[in-house]
């Protein structure tokens, strides 16, 4: 059941990713894809903050499973963003193919640390 | 395949088959506490390289319409979208440095994405040498 919850979760929240990434890349104005950066961002938090919460108490297995393996793990992703950066070097843009994916880590990892903090 | 609901969906098709085979890779081989994330990285790094590769390949066979957009889609953003993941990566990295292992944290994260960068720029590499040396071949046979 847990398992069909799981990819259920996984599912829809690939979904949201596209959905996401098509909003705000239908906005931006910036030459880097933005997409991807508010999608992992916005996972991380939502990750920490479930994780901060679960860690203090038992009993919630099968909702980190579903929502935060199943759904953010679906929403989330890494493979994009390294293909982005890669084609920023592949395209001879050397500084973004280097600052683009550093600042999304930083931004993301303060996310998560911020989720963390908030709910741990 | 009619506007962005129909595309939606095939990216969920996409998506459950991802997340299912990376909730199945880490069970199976769940990585020690406290220790580096291995199980995650690999994923990450293997999503990163077919990614790129597979995007590379659709792009030079042609226009992103039709059966192609549809591969891309579910395959693509969903499949490997859904197979790798940042928030996991992150939170892991949050809490390794929570530990104490700070130094562990920053190399486990400036790794993770220097060589998802690298193995994405060498699948886009290696799916266009193949297609040169496909369409080469196929010139060739033609003539």
């Amino acid at each position: 059941m847990t398992v069909l919850l799981l990819s259920l979760a996984g599912g829809l929240g690939a979904a949201s990713r596209f959905l996401v990434d098509s909003a705000v890349t239908h906005r931006q104005r910036l030459s880097t894809p933005m997409g991807t950066f508010v999608v992992n961002a916005s996972a991380c938090l939502l990750l920490g903050l479930l994780t901060g919460w679960t860690v203090t108490r038992s009993g919630y297995d099968g909702v980190v499973t579903v929502v935060g393996v199943g759904f953010l793990g679906g929403y989330s992703t890494f493979s994009t963003a390294s293909v982005e950066a890669a084609r920023l070097l592949l395209a001879g843009r050397g500084v973004a193919a280097v600052l683009h994916p550093l600042a999304m880590l930083v931004v993301c990892l303060a996310a998560a640390a911020a989720g963390l903090a908030l709910t741990g | 395949m009619a506007g962005m609901a129909g595309m939606a969906c095939v990216v969920a098709a996409g998506g459950m088959v991802g997340v299912l085979g990376r909730a199945g890779i880490e069970h199976a081989l769940p990585s020690p506490p406290g220790g580096w994330p291995w199980t995650t990285f690999w994923i990450n790094l293997a999503g990163s390289l077919a990614l790129g590769a597979l995007l590379e390949t659709l792009a030079r066979w042609g226009p992103d319409r039709g059966w192609r957009r549809v591969v891309r889609l579910g395959c693509g953003t969903g499949v490997l979208g859904g197979f790798t993941t940042y928030s996991t990566f992150a939170v892991q990295a949050v809490r390794l440095a929570d530990g104490g292992a700070a130094g562990a944290a920053l190399t486990y994260t400036l790794v993770s994405v220097a060589t998802g960068v690298a193995a994405a720029a060498a699948g886009i590499v290696l799916a266009s040498r193949a297609h040169r040396r496909w369409s080469a071949r196929r010139d060739g046979a033609a003539t």
